[in-house]
């Protein structure tokens, strides 16, 4: 039982992140993407992982795949690029993708992360993880939310800037 | 009895589900429980677009719908086998796919968080660990399917509709998550069972225990629905549709079931959102009084949905719509800033001591607040009688 949703939940996915890159309209492509988004969000789900789940699909399905298709949309037209979508260096990229591939599964073979048992899995609640963000790790929390405030308001300069200039 | 009438709904359901051998119990369940919920709210979706054409037309002085049925309470079937039969134009450049798709993508959601409302008691579909953050990311997937419908109709109008409707939902659920949060910080649970069970139980003087009735959880309500008004795309932050400028926003190249089907979408989410008000604020299912908790809980619960659903229709037929640069100005200026506040206070409340004293500090924090925010707001802003060139 277990298996088959899997099987379906990957190839769904799959199917979705191979969409994302071969299409030729990169509006597709971008929809096709927040399916693999969502695909990914459901794997973790089934793992039983709820708040990096529901998360996942919170920030990749509500706010990076708008952010996406809102960039290809202001930056270009929506026209489908006429050429191939394969660029002429198609062999180098196999190439780089064979070796990466190769060290990983090379990586991942050698690791003791495989060999014995997987440890009994702990039951992850939300209110562990709150527990854990306030306490143990506030500090970086608070680092990075620092860093986005900051991210942010920089963007909001860069933007301004360009109005005041006309 | 009371309790038998309150349980009906979760008996009946036991009884359906002896019918079939144990390892099909649970499938059958949740197929019941599943129809039983499209049913009912697609039913009260039903109602409500009579209620809110005959309460529009009693505001505006006319009849409203008054010729299928008595008073005319058959409209919604004449209006579905309409939209049924109608033809379904597809624009000849549109995308297709993506045109066909997006319908589906704004009601499929629309009618999955419905599973983590407690409508009664042991009446949640799915109780799950985070219901609330479910709620929140099933119903940040509907600004995709309000883009995939602006775009894929390779309509000016639609795309800037489209535009419209993403801008103002983005920016409306900053407020709209910031509110919940007080009731999660209180309650200490994401869990929509538990926030419902955290207001049980009555006040010493006849008040429920809900939220609404604390400083924080007043200012947080009314940010809530305001929040909800904007991101269900309901008047006055209907922008996104403005028929008089824009013709129907991201829906103008739908027709027939498809529009019908957008139409849908639209009322389901604004159940939904009234669902979680009332199960965030407003004590879920359970009973205003200690005298009036013979009467069902799930009645209770859609007793305050139609409250507040004739509160939206009332601001509807009363209020003009905003003009962009005020309902992005609102967003940022009035309503960021005093959610924020109200995490704060609500942190206040939870520090200190119960007794009259923390409410004195909390109701001051969030009027004082209130009163500079909005005076912020109005800064610069003439506000006077208005003088016509040509009309007087």
């Amino acid at each position: 039982m277990m298996n088959i949703v899997f099987a379906i939940i990957a190839a769904v996915t799959i199917a979705a992140a191979v969409a994302a890159m071969s299409l030729r309209n990169l509006i597709h492509c971008a929809l096709a993407l927040a399916v693999a988004f969502t695909g990914i969000a459901v794997a973790y789900l089934q793992l039983g992982a709820q708040f990096v789940g529901f998360t996942q699909v919170l920030v990749y399905v509500g706010a990076v795949a708008i952010l996406v298709v809102f960039a290809i949309l202001l930056t270009r037209g929506s026209e489908p690029p006429q050429q191939s979508v394969l660029s002429a260096g198609w062999i180098g990229g196999v190439i780089v993708t064979v070796i990466v591939l190769a060290v990983l599964v090379f990586a991942i073979a050698k690791s003791s992360a495989i060999r014995g048992t997987a440890p009994p899995q702990p039951p992850a609640t939300v209110q562990q993880i709150g527990d854990a963000l306030m306490n143990k790790f506030v500090l970086p929390l608070e680092v990075v939310g620092l860093l986005l405030t900051a991210a942010l308001i920089g963007a909001v300069i860069i933007a301004m800037k360009e109005e005041g200039r006309k | 009895m009371a309790d038998d009438l309150d349980q009906i709904f979760v008996t009946i359901d036991h009884s359906i589900k002896g019918l079939f051998p144990e390892p099909w119990q649970p499938v059958v369940s949740a197929i019941i429980s599943i129809a039983a919920l499209i049913g009912v709210f697609a039913s009260l979706f039903a109602v409500t677009t009579v209620l809110e054409r005959k309460g529009l037309g009693r505001i505006q002085n006319r009849y409203g719908p008054n010729r299928v049925g008595p008073f005319g309470f058959l409209q919604p079937a004449a209006d579905g086998i309409k939209a049924l039969i109608k033809e379904d134009v597809v624009p000849y450049a549109a995308d297709k796919v993506v045109h066909f798709i997006a319908p589906l993508a704004a009601v499929i959601p629309a009618f999955l968080v419905f599973t983590v409302l407690p409508i009664g008691r042991n009446m949640v579909l799915v109780d799950f660990d985070a219901g609330v953050l479910f709620f929140f990311a099933v119903g940040a997937a509907t600004e995709l399917s309000v883009f995939m419908a602006g775009w894929s109709s390779r309509n000016k109008y639609s795309l800037l509709g489209a535009m419209r409707a993403i801008a103002q939902m983005i920016s409306y659920e900053i407020p709209l998550i910031l509110s919940a949060v007080t009731v999660i910080m209180i309650v200490g649970s994401l869990s929509t069972t538990r926030i419902v069970d955290a207001q049980a139980g009555y006040h010493s003087i006849g008040l429920p225990n809900w939220f609404v009735f604390t400083p924080w959880g007043f200012a947080g309500f009314v940010l809530f629905m305001i929040a909800a008004t904007a991101e269900t795309n309901r008047s006055p932050f209907d922008l996104p549709e403005g028929e008089s400028e824009i013709i129907a926003g991201y829906y103008i190249e739908y027709s027939g079931f498809k529009f019908a089907l957008f139409f849908l979408g639209e009322y389901m989410g604004m159940f939904a959102i009234s669902g979680l008000a009332i199960t965030l604020f407003l004590g879920g299912w359970h009973a205003p009084l200690e005298a009036l908790e013979f009467i069902p809980s799930w009645m209770w619960f859609f007793a305050k949905l139609l409250a507040i659903i004739f509160v939206f229709i009332w601001v509807r037929g009363t209020l003009p719509r905003l003009r962009m640069d005020q309902l992005m100005n609102f967003a940022w200026k009035f309503m960021l800033p005093m959610a924020l506040i109200n995490i704060i206070s609500a942190a206040i409340w939870h520090f200190m001591e119960p007794g009259y004293q923390r409410w004195l500090v909390v109701a001051g924090l969030v009027a004082a607040s209130y009163i500079l925010l909005g005076r912020g707001l109005m800064e610069g802003k003439k506000l006077e009688k208005r003088t016509y060139r040509f009309a007087e």
